[in-house]
């Protein structure tokens, strides 16, 4: 058994950090934070540069072709330096629903210019309040063009293409939903930037006008991509979840050997001990859960689902409980805009509901157990 | 990233499989693995007994303490192959439990400290599970806080006399001989002044008293010791080492990995997922399956840490402070599953009796151990202590009678 990443793998991880520690300080991601850019362009360059772009984008399509786990090694450090840029929209959610179902054509187009940064890609899924599902999507597609209304929409107002889930039959069923690729710059859509919970990635309202699509797999197969898609990018955005889990424990940990109260480092009290603890029990079993969701994205296991919602799931819990209290050890500092707290915080609770809420995945760990128990 | 056995690992599993299929009790397979925490009965068979027996094969063919050398009666294993045993062993491994103190902690001790006479005179009866042996540590003033300890050891001639009062000590009732740690300088500091030695249980002046527990079994005892005679030759390191000695033992606790921690989860699901309430099955109301989800992610961030760790130790790594994750994650979700699981019942779930009780009272016996698991080797509180300092490098507590000798150091909270 290697339950573990390969040396290989580890190299690029400290890379990644290294270059990220660098390109992407926390001044970087509170100058978007702050609306003075939309993202950091820079770092976004840097990355394509540095071939994390197209890690898992096969070679002949401009990629590194290097593989999902090693995409997993770089999420991660990307969760851990809060990265300011459209990477999981256009990595994890458009690059693999390409992957999946782009004809030979969408992949020769998109798929180098991701690999490259020239291209900025998204999923455009919710219209408004709930999670994933076949029901909430009202969005109507006839004769190749769009009509509707998405929000939110992950980096929605910087996309150049959008990946769009609209309903093409009244059956009441499943294959009533179908996927499009929208080109955000061939008109009859119209994009509008958001205010959220986490500045330092945009959320927008996209809507479609008589907007000209073309289709992205077959005809009644949106939800079963769509599917997929969740769940590869369930895995990648809970290793994003994981470093920024870690990262936030780090801030904690080295807060409470610095801080000096009554006498002692506060560390140094049973109280915050503890809760450091707890901090890193969860962000431990996060991690665990994620190595076994990247050994299953990696080998396209029939175990991948289940994988996928409890690496989520799990992932979620840890981010949104090192990042919280991450602020208590900090005390009254954490609350300041001032310390980086505040920017984890933001970013927990954001990446909690990109994918669908944590009541959305519970139900399908439980859906999916059953069904292998069943088995 | 791959589960598979390295082929060395493969060929030694095959071949502890095949044996297992030969020669483990079969007949009691269904009923071990059914048994969860605070339940491991066997009906109308002496748990004891069919445990010597399996344990005294397994020694016959070279299958007992696997990390041991070959010639204190083990096999001389990698650890990873120890791993592989406990996997393949599975249910059987729940035999095991009254030779976990023996082989876990008090063996290596005596590995570490004792004669070469004397660790081939006992090492292999306790590997073989012929003799079985305690660990003679916690008192009622020294807990948690170990060095704390009363229990007496004067020098006298060539032996040591005891006085003084063990407890909490597990399997006393059935213990042939025990490790024991006691204070032999009280006007130095707690942990300066102790000594560890290791003797026969039946000696005269050794009183075993079993303690009925919280939930009505008695695994637990007290063990007073008037003028008890200890010779020389059976001290384990150095007079007043003991401490040095002990952290030995405890070390070695740490090396129990991979056959997996009980959590109470699968025990639950299967429960759950066959439970009717009244408007419905269990498993498809929202708040149980809220309540499962976010259980079955601990059970199986559980899993896959000790899978990361045995990664770590077929690699040649030795297992962290890290692995104390597993126990205390372990125990209070245990605690909290079996309550859920009661609360499910109703006011039906009151009841214990196997003929009254859905799921023939499991979940009921589950509740009333798991307090004792979280406090049994060290309590949460410990456990979290460890992480934070050993993993997280955060300073250790303060220790008021750290430097003071310990007949200066107050016995009494108040007044």
């Amino acid at each position: 058994m290697n339950f573990d990443f390969s040396d290989e793998q580890k190299q690029m991880r400290d890379e990644a950090r290294k270059f990220l520690a660098e390109k992407c300080p926390p001044k970087a991601v509170r100058t978007v934070l702050d609306g003075n850019a939309s993202y950091d362009k820079d770092l976004w360059q840097g990355l394509a540069e540095m071939g994390f772009l197209g890690v898992a984008i096969p070679e002949e399509f401009g990629g590194a072709g290097a593989g999902h786990l090693e995409l997993c090694v770089i999420a991660e450090e990307m969760g851990r330096a809060l990265a300011p840029v459209p990477f999981s929209s256009t990595v994890y959610l458009a690059a693999e629903a390409i992957l999946i179902a782009g004809s030979a054509a969408q992949k020769k187009k998109w798929l180098p210019a991701i690999a490259s940064g020239s291209a900025i890609g998204t999923l455009a899924l919710f219209e408004g309040k709930g999670n994933p599902s076949p029901e909430a999507i009202k969005l109507a597609a006839a004769g190749g063009t769009l009509n509707g209304v998405k929000k939110p929409v992950p980096d929605g107002a910087i996309a150049d293409f959008a990946i769009v889930a609209a309903r093409t039959g009244s059956t009441g069923r499943d294959s009533d939903i179908s996927l499009f690729l929208v080109d955000m710059k061939a008109g009859g859509v119209e994009a509008k930037a958001l205010t959220s919970l986490d500045p330092s990635r945009g959320q927008a309202e996209l809507t479609f006008k008589n907007c000209k699509a073309e289709p992205l797999g077959a005809a009644g197969e949106g939800w079963s991509v769509l599917s997929q898609v969740l769940d590869r990018a369930a895995v990648l955005m809970a290793f994003e979840q994981v470093g920024g889990a870690d990262r936030a424990l780090e801030m904690g940990r080295d807060y409470a050997l610095d801080r000096i109260a009554f006498g002692r480092p506060i560390g140094s009290f049973q109280a915050v001990k503890h809760m450091l603890a707890d901090m890193y029990v969860s962000a431990t079993l996060a991690r665990s859960n994620c190595y076994y969701g990247a050994w299953a994205l990696s080998t396209n296991a029939s175990e991948l689902p289940e994988a996928a919602a409890a690496a989520r799931i799990s992932a979620t819990q840890a981010f949104q409980h090192c990042a919280k209290n991450n602020i208590q050890v900090h005390g009254g500092m954490g609350f300041t805009w001032e310390f980086d707290c505040h920017m984890y915080y933001r970013r927990a609770n954001a990446t909690a509901l990109g994918l669908g809420s944590l009541s959305y995945w519970e139900d399908a760990l439980i859906d999916r157990m059953r069904k292998r128990n069943a088995a | 990233m791959n589960f598979d056995d390295t082929p060395q690992e493969a060929a030694f599993r095959a071949e502890a499989k095949a044996w297992i299929a030969a020669n483990a009790p079969k007949q009691y397979e269904e009923e071990l693995r059914k048994s969860s925490l605070g339940r491991t009965q066997l009906k109308g068979a002496n748990i004891l007994e069919v445990a010597k027996v399996w344990q005294k094969k397994k020694a016959d063919s070279g299958w007992a303490c696997l990390h041991w050398p070959k010639e204190y009666g083990g096999r001389g294993a990698s650890p990873i192959e120890r791993v592989i045993w406990q996997q393949e062993e599975g249910p059987f491994g729940k035999l095991s439990g009254m030779f976990i103190i023996g082989h876990g902690m008090c063996g290596p001790t005596m590995m570490a400290f004792a004669g070469e006479d004397q660790k081939r005179k006992y090492l292999p009866p306790l590997a073989s599970g012929e003799k079985i042996w305690c660990q003679l540590f916690s008192e009622p003033a020294g807990g948690s806080d170990v060095a704390g300890l009363r229990t007496r050891a004067e020098k006298k001639g060539d032996d040591w006399i005891i006085n003084g009062q063990k407890i909490w000590t597990s399997g006393a009732h059935y213990s042939d001989y025990g490790i024991l740690l006691t204070r032999t300088d009280p006007n130095v500091a707690k942990h300066k002044g102790l000594t560890m030695f290791f003797l026969d249980m039946k000696s005269p002046g050794v009183e075993v008293k079993p303690i009925k527990q919280a939930n009505g079994a008695s695994d637990f005892n007290e063990v007073y010791f008037t003028d008890v005679r200890i010779p020389d030759s059976q001290r384990l390191g150095a007079v007043n080492d003991g401490w040095n000695v002990s952290l030995t033992t405890l070390m070695n606790e740490r090396m129990s990995i991979g056959a997996g921690v009980s959590t109470g989860f699968p025990e639950l699901f299967e429960f759950c997922n066959g439970l009717m309430l009244d408007d419905g099955p269990a498993i498809e109301d929202r708040n149980v399956r809220s309540k499962l989800a976010n259980w079955a992610v601990k059970a199986s961030g559980l899993k896959y840490t000790s899978m990361r760790a045995i990664s770590a130790l077929s690699k040649g790594e030795r297992p962290g402070p890290e692995n104390s994750i597993g126990k205390l994650v372990a125990g209070s979700m245990i605690q909290d599953v079996a309550a859920y699981a009661l609360d499910l019942q109703g006011a039906a779930g009151v009841l214990s009796g196997p003929e009254d009780a859905e799921a023939t009272g499991k979940f009921q016996a589950m509740l009333l151990r798991a307090p004792g698991t979280r406090v049994e080797g060290g309590t949460d509180e410990i456990m979290r202590n460890i992480i934070a300092e050993r993993v997280l490098g955060l300073p250790g507590d303060i220790r008021v009678d750290k430097d003071v000798p310990f007949n200066k150091i107050p016995t009494k909270g108040r007044g």
